[in-house]
């Protein structure tokens, strides 16, 4: 047994040498949401490797102390139905634990379901992002302009992502904001992110969406507010406008480099957000919109 | 020509024509060697029209080893695709029916046999009765479970394999974005086989309550029979969710219905919420009889009695109940909000408390034991430690707010299976290598058992535990290729050469089955591993009718203090014994519904109505037989005992 767990402990080294080289993108938050995620990560992985660790060293020990060799051969081993104080402790520790991170994680939803902690005074920048096989569509309703995967943000600012999907259920993803939420054809669901830092990440549908899903990526671009307002006035002086037929054709099944256009699918294509009527376009009320508002 | 464009394979590549030649050549070969060992009718009379549980479970068992060889290949296929960056073994379309196929039979043609099979060997034997409750019965769910694993294995030759994850969400599913016929063998074959199980289960809870032996009450049953009852109660309760979806999907697919559909009122997430409200139940429809397994197992190695039997029943009665109140976890992100969230996610983490129950009385059994570390004990002391891994990465991906980054990625591919093989495959290899003997009348060899065990386990390690680390960082599951900037190679790489060696750990498995049964010693008595429970009081090879008198019982290891205590099992007078006579109609209507399957699957109606009518047809015909059985004579009895050496 001893072998193994030589060649169990080597090789957690080996893997944690491998990821080493770089911080894993999930635990190397760049935004309030994802951080807050990355903590919930982190305390979980504590409190999980005690309670790994802790049986296997009772394994380890009981293994090793009555093994069969270690025994005379008439030892003959005792009748135990069981005691109720082990087993009150062994309920009771679990019950303990799992009460803990139940409330670690009731919190934590609510955080990653509003917006983000830190910006609440700044005004939320809206943005649709629809996908399409097997592309993602952004909309910036407000600014009037429309890109193809890629995506320009503001940082220190909430960000308010409206998702669904011209096709099969996708998956909005940027790891180093936060995690992902669905995007589907017949309702619209809101993901709040943030994003403290400017720089380049990755973002992807994670989703499995027919033949181009790995491909389906798009890149985001963070940068501060000034930065921003600045692509905005650009793309208005320099880009097309979208037309229903353009935006038909960019509907096609394949893939799509980055596009942009002023004006947005959404002004002739509505996204599927019926229902609720006191629910305002600019999503102020951010809590309870449309999550509930696709039946 | 147009008619026979459906049969065309969609994406043909040469390794599905080699495919296509390799299974005409099998079956010609099979055909062939039948009819030159004029073997046609012991096939007929002593297999296909079996109703004996015990052939039906060698039948489960072959089954479920020919599926795992299927299901690993498909395994092996998609690491070997992901061992490098970009690289182009695969398509992108072949890479998603492979990961569909692997899905679907692991799950459903191999797993559920794999438990099947323990249950149909084990639960009359250790709850002393002669067969099931319904011995034509469980003949019909083992042949329908055949014809709807045989119908989604031609897929991939015929018309074209599943494409949209074993999950099928639609609308990915249906028409619109899955036009081939593969998504309809997804629906048909699992339909087929589902019926089976369903009967399975209605089969097992009834001999479980109805055919104990004498003494025998609920709380005195082994530990494996309880977690099969458990089991088979899930199913009662799961299994109809599966039946109804399926149908549903099914009228989508072929009769334009919008159940799933997004428009004309369709709703996807329906599916999604259905498919969960079975498919959780599901996992510990595996799980339980795995865990009943090492509960067997760990006692006799240990030569101690379980720890905790109480705690341990009531812990399933817990995790049976609350499988049924968990299954939003697997789309938190689907967006119902925080509240929903919170729920999902408290219930899903009292799962923890009840299993882990599981994992300290099994490690209590052990204290103060005397432990042989024979190849089912080093399986189950190494499913110890996996398990609670892959368990407490369950807890972690129970929270939801987390569960957002971890959802859909590696790191969820690299939990479920950290459950399922330690869990499930290592209880299955366990109880093969540990049932072998009473079945098949000799012992596997240990030394070879134990270098697949060590492959096994050291494969399992470097496949999955890399998938952790990928997962967090960023690489999402069902990904045909990524690029090499992504950074996730090396650790792929490792993945691939985890699942090579896990490979050569099957291998040896199949060798050592050649190898014992050239080799091994036919002289190993009734009881070679000194168990303790019923199924090992009854000679080997066992007679037909299990047990010349039923046993008396008084403890959950009845056998154990007869062979300590002096307790007397068996008691009184041979009687004549009533048994169920053996029918072809259950092979037939398998039959049937293979070509009733394969007739919906390309919409052929006509040969599909003439099925479904044969279907009935054979129903009435039972409703109207009278078949009471034979009795074997009290002399034929002893005659059989005398020849076994002994009566017991």
């Amino acid at each position: 047994m001893k072998k193994k767990w030589a060649f169990l402990s080597s090789m957690l080294a080996f893997v944690l040498v491998l990821a080493g080289c770089e911080p894993l993108m999930v635990l190397d938050p760049k935004g309030p949401q994802a951080a807050q995620q990355a903590s919930d990560i982190m305390l979980s992985i504590g409190i999980m490797s005690f309670i790994v660790i802790a049986v296997l060293t009772i394994l380890v020990v009981i293994l090793f102390k009555y093994r069969a060799s270690n025994q005379p051969d008439d030892y003959e081993p005792p009748h135990i139905e069981g005691n109720k104080w082990v087993e009150a402790l062994c309920i009771g520790i679990p019950v303990l634990i799992v009460a803990f991170l139940s409330f670690m994680s009731v919190k934590s939803n609510y955080i990653v379901e509003s917006a983000p902690v830190g910006y609440e005074n700044e005004e939320p920048l809206v943005v649709y992002a629809s996908s399409s096989n097997w592309k993602w569509h952004f909309s910036y309703p407000e600014e009037g302009i429309e890109t193809v995967n890629y995506l320009y943000i503001p940082t220190d600012r909430p960000l308010e992502f409206k998702l669904y999907s011209f096709g099969p259920i996708t998956s909005f993803w940027i790891p180093q904001l936060g995690g992902q939420k669905y995007a589907m054809a017949d309702m619209v669901t809101t993901l709040h992110l943030g994003a403290d830092e400017p720089g380049e990440y990755v973002g992807r549908n994670a989703n499995f969406s027919g033949k181009g899903f790995a491909e389906n990526t798009f890149n985001v671009t963070a940068m501060s507010q000034t930065e921003f307002d600045e692509w905005v006035q650009e793309v208005h002086e320099k880009a097309e406008p979208l037309t229903e037929e353009k935006f038909d054709e960019l509907l096609e099944p394949g893939h799509l480099g980055q596009m942009t256009f002023t004006g947005t699918h959404l002004e002739f294509s509505p996204a599927p957000e019926h229902t609720h009527n006191d629910v305002s376009e600019e999503g102020n009320d951010s809590e309870e919109e449309s999550d509930h508002s696709g039946h | 020509m147009e008619f026979f464009e459906r049969f065309a394979i969609p994406h043909p590549s040469p390794a599905i024509y080699a495919s296509m030649v390799a299974i005409a050549l099998v079956t010609i070969g099979i055909i062939a060697g039948l009819t030159y060992f004029k073997k046609w009718g012991y096939l007929w009379r002593e297999w296909l029209t079996t109703v004996d549980h015990k052939k039906i479970g060698i039948m489960y068992l072959i089954s479920a080893l020919l599926m795992l060889f299927r299901g690993g290949v498909d395994a092996i296929m998609m690491r070997a695709q992901l061992s490098v960056p970009d690289a182009e073994l695969l398509d992108a379309q072949h890479y998603n029916e492979i990961f569909t196929t692997h899905g679907v039979v692991m799950i459903i043609f191999m797993a559920m046999p794999f438990i099947f099979a323990f249950m149909n060997l084990l639960v009359p034997l250790q709850i002393g009765a002669r067969d099931v409750a319904f011995p034509r019965l469980n003949a019909l769910s083992f042949w329908l479970f055949f014809a709807g694993a045989m119908l989604f294995n031609i897929s991939f030759v015929i018309g074209g394999s599943p494409d949209a994850g074993w999950t099928s969400y639609f609308p990915l599913a249906g028409n619109d974005f899955s036009q081939h016929v593969g998504t309809n063998y997804y629906m048909i074959a699992i339909q087929i086989s589902g019926i089976g199980s369903l009967m399975t289960g209605i089969n097992m809870c009834t001999t479980i309550l109805k055919m104990r032996a004498p003494g025998m009450t609920l709380m005195k049953m082994p530990m494996f029979t309880w977690s099969a009852f458990i089991a088979n109660l899930i199913i009662v309760f799961a299994f109809p969710v599966l039946t109804v979806a399926l149908l549903m999907g099914t009228t989508d697919r072929l009769f334009a219905t919008n159940f799933f559909t997004s428009d004309n009122g369709g709703m996807d997430m329906l599916w999604a919420n259905f498919f969960w409200i079975w498919g959780h139940p599901e996992v510990y429809i595996l799980i339980l009889p795995a865990f009943g397994l090492y509960s067997e197992i760990i006692p006799t190695f240990s030569r101690r009695n379980l720890y905790g039997y109480k705690p341990m029943v009531w812990s399933m009665v817990l995790i049976s109940f609350l499988s049924f109140l968990v299954w939003t976890h697997h789309f938190f992100t689907m967006g119902q909000g925080a509240l929903t969230n919170s729920i999902f996610s408290i219930t899903t983490m009292a799962i923890a408390v009840p299993t882990g129950v599981k994992i300290f009385n099994w490690l209590f059994t052990m204290y103060k034991g005397k432990i042989r570390f024979t190849v089912p004990m080093l399986y189950s002391v190494a499913f110890i430690p996996l398990f609670t891994v892959g368990g407490v990465t369950g807890v972690m991906l129970a929270m939801s707010a987390a569960d957002y980054q971890y959802h859909n990625t590696m790191f969820l591919v690299a939990h479920f299976h950290n459950t399922i093989i330690p869990g499930v495959v290592f209880a299955m290899l366990a109880g093969l290598t540990y049932y072998w003997p009473k079945f098949f009348g000799f012992m596997l060899n240990e030394k070879i058992g134990k270098w697949a065990f060590w492959s096994l386990t050291i494969g399992f390690v470097l496949a999955f535990f890399p998938m952790y680390i990928t997962g967090l960082d960023g690489q999402a599951r069902r990904m045909y290729t990524y690029s090499e900037a992504t950074g996730f190679g090396p650790l792929n790489m490792v993945s691939f050469i985890g699942a090579a060696i896990m490979a050569i750990g099957f291998v040896l498995i199949l060798w050592n089955v050649f190898y014992s049964f050239k080799n091994s010693s036919r002289e190993i008595g009734s009881d070679p591993w000194d168990a303790r429970s019923l199924e090992w009081a009854t000679h080997t090879p066992i007679p037909e009718y299990n047990f010349a008198r039923l046993p008396h019982v008084n403890s959950s290891e009845a056998f154990w203090d007869a062979k300590m205590n002096g307790h007397q099992l068996f008691r009184g007078e041979y009687e004549e014994i009533h048994m169920p006579s053996s029918s072809g109609v259950p092979f037939i209507m398998g039959m049937i519904f293979f070509v009733a399957g394969f007739s919906f699957v390309f919409s052929l109606w006509i040969p599909a109505v003439i099925a479904l009518l044969g279907i009935f047809f054979c129903m009435a015909l039972r409703s109207f037989e009278k078949d009471d059985g034979y009795h074997i004579s009290v002399e034929e009895i002893k005659e059989t005992e005398r020849k076994l050496g002994g009566a017991k």
